[in-house]
């Protein structure tokens, strides 16, 4: 007991010497002092993180995450994963992580509760369709007459409303995982996602459906961009912003998402 | 003595309208300190500013109560065509645990079935499993809409609540009825009818009225497998927003149907009571 309780005061000692003795923009604005607290989606989904495990760095978001720790001045071991709803990381009150990274796309509303980071990733939305409706042309016109879903906590409800307008009330459903189980019963034809996600889908959980178009990712068109979610005010918000934009220059972001993500230049433009 | 003998009340009167002034003084003073602390001290809170910012937003309540309130009729729809299917297969299955021949044992098993699965099955679970379970079979549109089998899977569970409450209904009639209705020469099924069921109804009713408004709140239940009800609607607005606020006129709504409502129920209930003294 006694030896254990000396090897922990001594790792203690250990990190506070250690953790940025250049003072680091990072030091004393984490939760927990020498710990980068990340929070992820539970479950976390492909290609964002692989197989639900965000310690191993592999999957887009886990990957982004450990070079902004990196850049941040933290070693891989110094952070932390939790997991949080999107509730959770919206309600007010103090946080349980330093940034929540759980595909957040940016909105002027959510910025009045939260603070986001600059972007990591533009995301443009992405027409998945089931095996019934694959030779459907991606135009918007076509597109009108499908019966649609999507997830009702994202930024592609608004989109449909604003963008297709189905001649059809769309279906809403919690998370990823019933969108397929709708799609697979045949009880939707459609569902935007945004890209990367939707060509996951196809290839791999739902059989039988196809990315059949994206919607341009021009800033007229108000694409997604998705930022690491802060509690408001968070201090830490500079340095996190500082290190995306190390990573982003120096060409590491860039690696990683060709690394992580399909490349979605093979999918057409909707008109 | 004398003195109160003049004021016309005795010692006693003075004493008890002493305890009511004194019991009316304590009532008021318990209730303002019990407001004055919510009005007051709330507030004082240091998160007190986010919390009504999140969910007691003035603005964002009214931007997005109309839509809510359209969203509800989704909600009175699916109550409006799954009540009157409940109150009849809950019937049925009250009477089904309640056949007397040995004939009919087979009934009496599948009844008491029933009503052990789907009482003990979360609502959630049976909307899940029905609600994607039975169109995943392959069925063509629109007999896989989500409305019919979510719909289907509220049926079913509460009828199996239903029916409980139908059969303690019936066994609430006394034996001595049925066998005084026997004696007069009616067969089993005329009993039923006429003398059982009029009456176990009736006893029931207040009960019922309970479970019409657990009903009316598990509808939302349903925007799980996509019906875009008013919870889900709320929802959507709290991901756009990040804000709860829509919840809370999610809440008024039902609110405002619910409570006169269960004070129906409470005065059905106490009426019944009175009249059974």
């Amino acid at each position: 007991m006694s030896k254990m309780l000396s090897l922990t005061a001594a790792s203690f000692a250990l990190f506070s010497t250690t953790a940025f003795a250049d003072g680091h923009c990072a030091a004393g604005k984490t939760l927990t002092d020498g710990k980068f607290t990340i929070a992820t989606g539970n479950p976390a989904y492909f290609p964002w993180v692989l197989d639900d495990a965000p310690e191993s760095g592999e999957g887009f978001e886990a990957a982004v995450a450990y070079a902004v720790a990196e850049e941040m001045g933290f070693a891989a071991e110094d952070v932390v994963w939790v997991r949080s709803s999107f509730d959770e990381a919206i309600q007010p009150g103090a946080k349980e992580f330093d940034v929540n990274m759980q595909q957040y796309s940016i909105t002027p509303e959510r910025d009045q509760v939260v603070d986001f980071s600059s972007p990591y990733y533009t995301a443009p939305m992405a027409v998945l369709v089931g095996s019934n409706a694959t030779d459907t042309e991606p135009t918007l016109e076509a597109l009108k007459g499908l019966q649609w879903g999507a997830v009702g906590s994202t930024t592609a409800v608004p989109k449909l409303a604003a963008v297709i307008e189905p001649d059809n009330e769309p279906l809403l459903y919690g998370d990823n995982a019933d969108v397929n189980a709708a799609m697979t019963a045949n009880q939707i034809d459609a569902a935007l996602f945004d890209l990367p996600t939707a060509l996951f889908l196809s290839a791999v959980m739902i059989e039988g459906s196809k990315v059949i178009g994206q919607f341009p990712a021009d800033e007229g068109d108000n694409p997604d961009h998705f930022g690491m979610l802060m509690e408001e005010g968070n201090p830490l918000k500079a340095c996190v912003d500082e290190a995306i934009a190390a990573i982003a220059s120096n060409g590491k972001l860039a690696e990683i998402e060709a690394k992580w993500l399909q490349d979605t230049t093979g999918v057409p433009l909707i008109k | 003595m004398a003195r109160s003998k003049a004021a016309g009340i005795t010692r006693r009167e003075l004493y008890e309208a002493q305890q009511r002034r004194r019991s009316i003084l304590v009532a008021a003073t318990s209730t303002i300190i019990v407001v004055v602390a919510l009005v007051v001290l709330v507030p004082m809170a240091p998160g007190w500013g986010k919390v009504q910012q999140s969910f007691f937003n003035g603005e964002v309540l009214a931007k997005t109560f109309p839509k809510l309130l359209e969203a509800f009729r989704i909600n009175v729809m699916i109550f409006a065509w799954s009540a009157p299917a409940i109150a009849v297969l809950g019937l049925l299955i009250a009477l089904a645990r309640d056949a007397k021949s040995p004939a009919l044992f087979p009934l009496r098993i599948f009844g008491a079935a029933f009503t052990d699965i789907f009482r003990g099955v979360p609502v959630i679970l049976t909307v899940y499993l029905i609600g994607f379970g039975i169109p995943g079979l392959g069925l063509p549109r629109p007999w896989n809409s989500p409305y019919i089998w979510g719909s289907l899977a509220l049926i079913l569970t509460y009828s199996a609540y239903v029916a409980e409450i139908f059969r303690s209904g019936i066994d609430s009639v006394h034996h001595s009825q049925r066998a005084a209705a026997l004696s007069l020469g009616l067969s089993e099924r005329q009993v039923m009818r006429d003398v059982v069921l009029p009456q176990a109804i009736r006893n029931v009713v207040p009960s019922q009225m309970n479970m019409l408004i657990a009903l009316q709140k598990d509808v939302s239940l349903l925007s799980f497998i996509g019906p875009v009800e008013i919870f889900r609607q709320a929802g959507v607005f709290k991901s756009l927003l990040a804000n709860f606020t829509p919840y809370v006129g999610a809440a008024i709504i039902f609110l405002i149907v619910t409570i006169p409502a269960t004070r129906y129920a409470d005065h059905l209930m106490a009426r019944q009571m009175r009249e059974r003294r």
